[in-house]
């Protein structure tokens, strides 16, 4: 960056965030440190390569499959994932006959605990107004067309309740280790707008 | 509240777009909003967050961005509970507008850190169940009608569900109702998950094999 130039002005949110902040620091309310601390957990500890750790566990663990389908939370903090949010975590598991997807319509609600922070697209206004009425548009859009034979259910995550699916294991990948498998489990697949990877799209 | 928040259902929002490779923050600022309003916890009480981002204006609900409203509805949040006031607020906005090297600081200002402990301010941890043992009203396989509540305040009840017809499909723990409902209907409900046919709630426009599963508060259903 050049010296001489003059610089953009910072947006508006910008400025008026800087404002909020350091009056709250200079009252004494949290520091920089704290605020800092919780930034860089949200772009480094949480993430969906938790969620693909779990969904990579029941894939290869039927016992592991079974609790992570009765009891979303006692099965991930088996995994040391903590799940402080919310009331119940509820995995939903997609098959050949059932696919699950989750929206929240009323604001952007979302497992953090496993997926981290929702993507852009989950928060916009043309999935939360969509995805409950014209499930399989939404789908394909994503790039996912699912026979009529399938039944879509749609899970409006209005409570206190978080939602995360189990995408079904793809095909040839018995060989595969759980450290493997956990590279084709995406973000799209935990959240059931799409399918898990096969072998070959990851290599 | 029948806000432009509840937006199952409607029309017009245009196709998905998606962003390959998206970053957890677009701009610097939302993480730090997004930080803030979650060390402080209880600073929306006794609204609720989400209720405050529900009363944005919709005007200005549509056309801010989700960390935008996060934004708005925090400052909200600020005033409200006395922990800034709009004029320092707005002082420190010129401030900073005006000197756009200046750094945030670290630490406390002593002196204003000072008056801040005299300022009733408490985070508010989320009450439990307590697991008095309800009764639930209703069992698998149940008829149920979705309650018709319009109330102004803050319902988890969305318009698109209200007057249907579903199935109960599951039973899951107490949880305490989150409306703006008068104190003594307040406290822990049976939450149940609810089936509905596409049919049901979208008519012929209905896709092939569609179904909705929602959680309903015990008091959002009536027996059918």
């Amino acid at each position: 960056m050049s010296g001489q130039h003059h610089r953009e002005p910072e947006p508006y949110p910008a400025i008026r965030t800087k404002a909020i902040e350091s009056l709250l620091i200079e009252k004494g309310i949290f520091t920089g440190d704290a605020i800092d601390a919780k930034v860089q957990a949200y772009e480094s500890d949480i993430g969906p390569m938790n969620g693909a750790k779990v969904v990579a566990r029941a894939w290869v663990d039927s016992g592991y499959r079974e609790r992570l389908l009765a009891n979303g939370r006692e099965a991930i903090s088996e995994m040391g994932f903590a799940d402080n949010q919310g009331a119940e975590l509820v995995v939903h598991e997609n098959t050949q006959a059932v696919h699950n997807v989750v929206v929240c319509t009323l604001c952007s609600c979302y497992p953090w605990s496993v997926l981290g922070l929702p993507p852009t697209w989950y928060k916009s206004f043309a999935y939360r107004s969509r995805a409950v009425m014209e499930p399989r548009k939404v789908l394909k859009e994503f790039g996912l067309e699912l026979d009529d034979s399938v039944e879509v259910r749609v899970w409006d995550s209005n409570s206190d309740i978080r939602y995360m699916i189990l995408p079904e294991r793809p095909d040839g990948t018995e060989g595969m280790s759980e450290d493997e498998l956990i590279e084709l489990v995406s973000r799209d697949s935990m959240i059931g707008v799409g399918k898990a990877k096969t072998p070959a799209q990851v290599s | 509240m029948n806000g432009i928040h509840d937006m199952g259902g409607m029309h017009g929002f245009g196709p998905i777009e998606l962003e390959e490779n998206e970053p957890v923050f677009h701009q610097p600022w939302e993480g730090r909003v997004s930080a803030m309003r979650r060390t402080i916890p209880g600073v929306a009480s006794p609204y609720g967050g989400r209720f405050l981002i529900e009363s944005i204006p919709p005007d200005l609900y549509l056309k801010s961005s989700y960390y935008e409203r996060w934004l708005l509805s925090f400052e909200d949040a600020l005033l409200k509970k006395g922990l800034i006031t709009a004029e320092e607020l707005d002082e420190k906005t010129s401030f900073y507008r005006e000197n756009p090297d200046a750094e945030v600081p670290r630490e406390a200002a002593p002196e204003l850190a000072k008056s801040t402990l005299e300022t009733p301010y408490t985070v508010e941890a989320p009450s439990e169940p307590d697991g008095r043992g309800i009764t639930p009203r209703f069992e698998i396989g149940d008829s149920v009608r979705a309650a018709n509540i319009n109330i102004s305040g803050h319902t988890r009840l969305p318009k698109y569900i209200r007057g249907r017809v579903g199935t109960v499909a599951k039973l899951y723990n107490d949880q305490d109702i989150q409306d703006h409902v008068p104190e003594s209907k307040r406290g822990p409900q049976t939450v149940y998950s609810v089936r509905f046919d596409g049919r049901e709630l979208w008519g012929d426009t209905a896709e092939s094999n569609q179904v909705l599963y929602i959680d309903m508060w015990e008091s959002y259903l009536e027996p059918n």
